[in-house]
């Protein structure tokens, strides 16, 4: 997922400034700055040349200048960087089928559940996908406490989907607020082709 | 101004052509008039300490070539709506500067613009014998330097509220500082070359003095340095300016791997109202350095120029 910065207009060193702003935002994934001069392109390079973060520079026009940074695993790294994530391949995705963690007291399971969404968005390494069945697409519409924190993730690349036919069931599909509407086929095809799946 | 008709008269000794900070004609074999003039928009917020480093600024070329600043003309330019008062305060740190040089404001011109500019036009003298130019440094010399750097990362940082007020008032009271005080101690010394250092930074201000013929290593742990601007460059805190005088020197410069990326940017730092940088002879170095230490800002012992080196500037 790529965010779009446009700082067109700003003179240095706020290009910079609102960068790095930016990118503390950004676990993981693309940001893109669009400047309207080579002088402050050039400065932005230095930032992602010093912080150690891939970058590719890009002549949009004669006037528009972006540079494109790589932040954690937004682009697949060396194999030797990361030695152990080449035993599994494919999309880490974490799956919701309820509303509730574990099995017990729905109050505490609902508390628990809160906590663990909050725990993703908190993760050094974003998954790619989170898909939501069952009770668990209550978990992705207005008022639910956890809503906000599933925009996070959105918000930073992370697919959310959410199954149409639970939607329909509980009467919320009219109250989705956070990522797309799937089909059994996309949540059997998305687990079968994932390199790890995580449940609460 | 390449592209200007060379003046051919045995009395214009300095101009343009040769890079130098102002231009010099000579009237009699014992005296010679020193021109220059500058002028910029505001960097810092207060209007009377805007006016007191426009005029610290535009007056510094007169020393840099050795000589001493006579009249002064206002350079103004000002939006029609805005507050008279503020002119008025530009005007009066402009004017006290100027008396403190040790010259006259003479008078000056105004006109009406989209944005406040103040500078003014200085004409000093010199004895045609004892011009300070830019070049000449021989090997061996030691480079000196009379203020701090970083004043523009920390203006920068101050414009979009990144720097402290402790900051800011270092490089206010070091762009404010004549180099007058710097300039009557340094008189004292045999001065090969002498230069102050502005716009395009310590390294460009640098290689121009070098002008192609010779070479210089700098001690970056000597320089002096606003400790602040390091701190904000190591943000990226960092000025377009910079990057300009980066790019048009890149091809001359080399930097050791113990130097820091901050401290890179400090010395590609465009200054306004910088110190002097002089090219000494090493048994005179010592003793201008414990002199200047008597003013009140940071100086050092900079760098050196040698013989044998690839690239025209070492820093290490």
């Amino acid at each position: 997922m790529k965010k779009t910065l446009d700082a067109t207009g700003l003179s240095c060193p706020l290009p910079v400034l609102e960068a790095k702003k930016a990118l503390k935002e950004l676990t993981a994934g693309q940001l893109e700055v669009v400047v309207d001069n080579t002088i402050a392109q050039q400065n932005l390079e230095k930032m992602a040349k010093q912080l150690g973060l891939e970058y590719e520079l890009n002549t949009i026009s004669e006037d528009r200048y972006a540079i494109v940074i790589t932040v954690g695993s937004g682009e697949p790294q060396t194999p030797t960087a990361q030695p152990e994530k080449e035993a599994v391949r494919g999309d880490e995705i974490v799956v919701l089928s309820s509303d509730q963690m574990g099995a017990g007291d729905p109050e505490l399971g609902r508390l628990l559940m809160k906590s663990f969404v909050y725990a993703v968005t908190e993760l050094e390494e974003l998954p790619a996908k989170v898909l939501l069945y069952n009770s668990g697409v209550k978990l992705a519409v207005k008022g639910a406490d956890t809503l906000e924190d599933l925009r996070k993730l959105s918000a930073q690349g992370v697919e959310i989907m959410s199954c149409g036919t639970c939607l329909n069931f509980f009467g919320l599909t009219e109250q989705l607020g956070v990522g797309s509407i799937t089909n059994m086929y996309e949540i059997v095809q998305s687990q079968l082709a994932a390199g790890r799946i995580l449940r609460p | 101004m390449a592209q200007l008709p060379k003046v051919q008269d045995p009395d214009f000794l300095v101009g343009f052509d040769q890079s130098d900070d102002a231009a010099v004609y000579r009237l009699t074999d014992e005296l010679a008039l020193v021109h220059t003039l500058d002028f910029f928009p505001p960097m810092v917020e207060d209007p009377y300490t805007f006016g007191q480093i426009a005029a610290a600024n535009a007056l510094s070329d007169i020393w840099a070539m050795g000589g001493e600043p006579k009249t002064a003309l206002n350079i103004v330019c000002f939006p029609e709506k805005m507050d008279l008062e503020i002119l008025s305060q530009i005007l009066q740190g402009g004017s006290e500067k100027v008396l403190e040089a040790g010259a006259v404001l003479a008078g000056g011109h105004s006109i009406e613009d989209d944005g406040v500019k103040y500078g003014l036009s200085v004409t000093g003298i010199v004895h045609p014998q004892k011009i300070y130019t830019n070049r000449g440094c021989e090997p061996g010399d030691l480079l000196v330097l009379t203020k701090p750097l970083g004043v523009a990362i920390i203006c920068g940082a101050a414009r979009v509220g990144e720097a402290s007020q402790q900051a800011l008032q270092k490089a206010v009271a070091s762009m404010a500082t004549l180099n007058k005080y710097a300039a009557e101690i340094i008189r004292k010394y045999p001065v090969h070359a002498c230069t102050d250092v502005t716009g395009f930074g310590f390294l460009g201000h640098l290689h121009e003095m070098l002008g192609g013929e010779r070479k210089a290593v700098i001690f970056s742990s000597e320089v002096p340095v606003i400790p602040e601007a390091l701190e904000y460059a190591a943000e990226f805190l960092v000025t377009g300016a910079a990057q300009r005088n980066r790019n048009f020197l890149e091809g001359y410069v080399e930097f050791g791997p113990e130097v820091h990326f901050s401290m890179e940017e400090v010395l590609f730092d465009p200054q306004t109202s910088g110190g002097l940088l002089v090219s000494v002879p090493k048994a005179a170095a010592e003793d201008l350095l414990a002199e200047l230490e008597g003013l009140d800002l940071p100086c050092g012992i900079v760098g050196e120029i040698v013989d044998e080196q690839e690239k025209e500037i070492v820093v290490k």
